[in-house]
């Protein structure tokens, strides 16, 4: 259970929200100087996500970022001087000008893991981070993040599957900035919310604002600690809006004038200063004190970067490999006797009851499908409740909502335990695309009001009980309906036999040949 | 080393130890031995994967340690690497090597980069039952190693025996880098062969003469190397003496037993399963051209498999296959000069 966030936590927020912008406002200006080497991409209007999800995770815990989460690199420990070298292409920067951008990382002390160009590899990365990480007994969680565009990649379902498999405690941000590149998500994606996409993998799910910084990081900060109790993974969509282009270069035209607008409106940083201003945690003195911190750190590490070298040339052609320049060892912290035989040993029988509803369960599946029913059950079972979640937002597939339920009470104040003093009020919002974007057939007979795409259900008690109970029972559902499987077609087992080697007996005496000249090999 | 490591078994030495076998010791050994050292891959737990070579590592070590997945070789070799970040050494098992393609982009983009790039080292091993002459048809036949050879930051190996195959094997999952170990299905259960006692590691890069000659030397790797050494004895009844080396890491590659076999001999040959193109026989040659171009007799030649995928039907098969006439064939011609 989280607590209400303290005075300290709420200044953070606001100083690596501050921080992000104001450093990327300078590399645009270094941008336009010429002295980035290579694109730069903008997280403008995105901090909240990057600030609000990282300071939910504690030091043990590893992240791996996406290119535009330079403010969870901040709140991890990056001083902005890594930020700039590495834009810089300089000798100084976290890897010596190998790569460029956000793309480092740091294993043994901040665990991060370094962005890669290929979306959603870093998904099934992070669920082995999440799961070495439970194997070595160290309880910690794995955190990445994954764009709107990102999330239609292979890898994204391959890591998800084999998190939600091995119940990983890996906890996955969709980061819906409504863009990839310059296709919008109803051009990507056929649903409605992205969170939507949980279900079918049989995790939890909830969608957040991305421009309040305080739901997203009491959004994450739940996510987390479930995770760590060992009932991970989970999925979080975050709803937000990138604010520029794909990267410098792009002047994003295709956007429509309108949604800047709105978005602007709703800036993370805007919302929160007056969040800060009219609950009196902060005032006018403190605010430019942190500003004028951040002016200072980042004068000095710009200053340092723009004075750093570039690598000598021949740098290029080192550390391909590891000739043991990295000493690798795990780090125990679960008795030895545990992972080692004996102990270690099982029994490897599978048995009825490894199949949690036996063969009824697929019985009464079959039943109901000659019925000339759907397969898809109703739900039966009363779920699970977290009675002490601060604010459990389980997400449901709004296909199968009544539209109704949707929209009640859109504006209503957060009723869940929140920090000692209440966010914003999310306003209502306008409709961003044409209704017949999408494609609902489930839907159809439903009349359409205005599309309130997020800060809907989640916020509303009694959608969130509904909510719930679909959701765990139909992930209840998927488990139980389990069939053994058949054999896997790429078994394959070679039925010839030999040809040469049995003939000419060249094995038996290659043997000793083989035996004979090992210890000279190679001279 | 980190102090976890257990003493290593004093493993008696044995006879007539099959491929199957010998890989089979080596992860028990190296499991036993650190218990970072971890597998992961399909059906590899209670049936013990689709060759058995994981066959009976479950019941000792557990689902923790044996790691069954869904059929997702990207989740398999992103998972293997993120465990490798906290330090563990895990073994991934493609149930096919061919199936390796799937998570080309895993491999080739953030495993075989980052220690470049960011100086993570990532400690995998990466192995899987490749090559043809099974009649396993295109996609359980291939042996797609150069497409990883061209790739740096990796290390590529490919025995032709059991006692190397259990060496080599240890020794990559000692190794601080990505390794990807391709064991040839043909040899799994065909050949057998005397296994040293004690705690065998073969060194990784570096190559074995596994035939001493004076006439020509045949350098090849996996089962070819068999195919050569048959080939070899028949040339013997013809009076050509053939030095037969076997490359056994192709990345890699030793490039001074290379160099020195033929200085000696002043001809060489070529023989690998893979295909034409963009085999490693036009890498070598270049090698040879680099450094021992006034050294040579003869035409750098070379028998490989055809530029087609591999067909399926015996008699196709066969055809695509390199095999001990060709290669005494294309010996005897280079013989001549």
């Amino acid at each position: 259970m989280s607590q209400p966030l303290t005075r300290e936590q709420h200044l953070n927020l606001y100083y690596y929200m501050q921080l992000n912008r104001q450093l990327e406002e300078r590399m645009v200006r270094l941008f336009r100087q010429n002295k980035i080497v290579g694109g730069l991409y903008s997280s403008l209007g995105q901090e909240a996500v990057s600030v609000g999800t990282a300071s939910a995770v504690e030091k043990r815990d590893w992240i791996a970022p996406m290119i535009r989460n330079i403010g969870a690199l901040l709140v991890k420990g990056v001083p902005p001087r890594d930020i700039f070298t590495q834009h810089m292409a300089k000798y100084t920067s976290p890897t010596k000008g190998k790569d460029g951008t956000s793309h480092f990382g740091d294993l043994k002390d901040l665990h991060i893991v370094s962005p890669i160009s290929m979306l959603g590899d870093l998904i099934p990365v992070m669920t082995g981070v999440a799961m070495a990480g439970r194997y070595l007994g160290q309880n910690i969680v794995a955190l990445t993040w994954i764009g709107d565009g990102g999330s239609s990649t292979g890898a994204f379902h391959e890591g998800l599957g084999l998190a939600a498999a091995q119940k990983a405690p890996f906890v996955l941000i969709v980061e819906n900035n409504q863009w990839a590149y310059s296709t919008p998500v109803s051009r990507q994606v056929p649903v409605k919310n992205l969170a939507d996409r949980a279900v079918a993998y049989g995790i939890q799910s909830s969608i957040v604002d991305g421009n309040d910084v305080v739901a997203v990081f009491n959004n994450t900060k739940y996510a987390v600690e479930e995770c760590r109790a060992g009932r991970g993974p989970r999925l979080i969509e975050v709803k937000t809006m990138r604010m520029r282009g794909h990267a410098q270069h792009d002047p994003a035209e295709y956007v429509p004038k309108e949604m800047f607008d709105f978005w602007k409106s709703r800036d993370p940083i805007v919302l929160y200063e007056k969040f800060l201003t009219d609950n009196k945690i902060w005032d006018a003195k403190t605010k430019s004190e942190l500003d004028a911190k951040i002016e200072k750190l980042l004068d000095v590490d710009q200053q340092f970067a723009e004075d750093s070298p570039m690598p000598p040339p021949e740098f290029a052609a080192e550390g391909v490999y590891c000739d043991g320049c990295h000493d690798i060892s795990a780090e125990f912290k679960r008795p030895m006797s545990e992972v080692t035989p004996p102990g270690s040993g099982i029994d490897i029988t599978y048995k009825l009851s490894d199949f949690p509803a036996g063969m009824g369960d697929a019985a009464s599946v079959l039943k109901s499908a000659n019925g000339g029913h759907s397969q898809h059950q109703k739900p039966q079972q009363k779920p699970q409740q977290h009675a002490d979640a601060p604010r459990p937002v389980l997400h449901a597939n709004p296909a199968r909502q009544p539209n109704t339920v949707q929209q009640a009470k859109p504006a209503q104040p957060q009723p869940a335990p929140r920090p000692a003093v209440a966010p914003v009020p999310p306003k209502p919002v306008p409709p961003i695309y044409p209704e017949d974007e999408f494609v609902e057939p489930e839907r159809a007979a439903e009349p359409e009001g205005p599309r309130v795409p997020f800060g809907r259900g989640p916020k509303d008690k009694a959608f969130r009980d509904t909510a719930e109970a679909k959701v765990y029972s139909r992930v209840q559902k998927g488990r139980n309906s389990a069939v053994p499987a058949n054999g896997n077609s790429k078994n394959f087992t070679p039925k010839s036999p030999a040809k040469n080697f049995s003939k000419s007996g060249g094995a038996k005496s290659f043997g000793k040949q083989g035996g004979k000249s090992q210890g000279k090999g190679g001279r | 080393m980190a102090s976890h490591f257990a003493t290593p078994t004093a493993a008696p030495a044995q006879t007539g130890v099959t491929m199957v076998e010998a890989i089979r010791q080596a992860m028990m050994e190296e499991m036993q031995r650190d218990p970072a050292v971890v597998a992961i891959g399909e059906d590899i737990g209670a049936y013990g994967g689709a060759f058995k070579v994981t066959d009976g590592l479950l019941a000792k070590f557990g689902r923790e340690r044996v790691i069954e997945t869904p059929i997702a070789e990207t989740a398999i070799i992103g998972a293997a690497c993120g465990m490798s970040f906290l330090g563990l050494r895990p073994v991934a098992e493609m149930q096919f090597i061919d199936f390796i393609a799937c998570c080309f982009n895993q491999i080739t983009n953030f495993v075989a980069k980052s220690h470049y790039l960011w100086g993570a080292p990532v400690p995998i091993v990466v192995r899987g039952p490749s090559g043809g002459g099974v009649h396993g048809g295109p996609f359980h036949s291939a042996n797609p190693e150069m497409y990883f050879v061209h790739t740096p930051g990796l290390k590529v190996i490919y025995p032709s025996t059991p006692a190397d195959a259990k060496g080599l094997l240890k020794s990559a999952i000692r190794d601080n880098n990505p390794v990807l170990f391709f064991e040839h299905k043909y040899l799994y259960r065909r050949i057998k062969e005397e296994m040293p006692a004690g705690d065998h590691l073969v060194p990784i890069g570096k190559a074995a003469i596994r035939r001493e000659g004076r006439d020509l030397t045949i350098l090849s790797y996996a089962a070819m190397v068999h195919t050569s050494m048959e080939a070899a004895e028949q040339l013997a009844k013809e009076g050509i003496d053939v030095e037969v080396i076997d490359l056994r890491t192709l990345l890699p590659l030793d490039r001074d037993a290379i160099i020195t076999s033929v200085k000696k001999t002043n001809k060489l040959l070529v023989v690998h399963e893979d295909t034409k193109t963009g085999g490693i026989a036009g890498e070598i040659a270049a090698i040879v051209c680099e450094g021992a171009f006034e050294d040579l007799d003869g035409p750098i030649a070379r028998v490989t498999a055809i530029d087609t995928p591999v067909p399926y039907s015996p008699t196709l098969e066969e055809y695509f296959m390199p095999n001990t006439e060709k290669v005494v064939a294309a010996a005897r011609e280079l013989a001549k000069y």
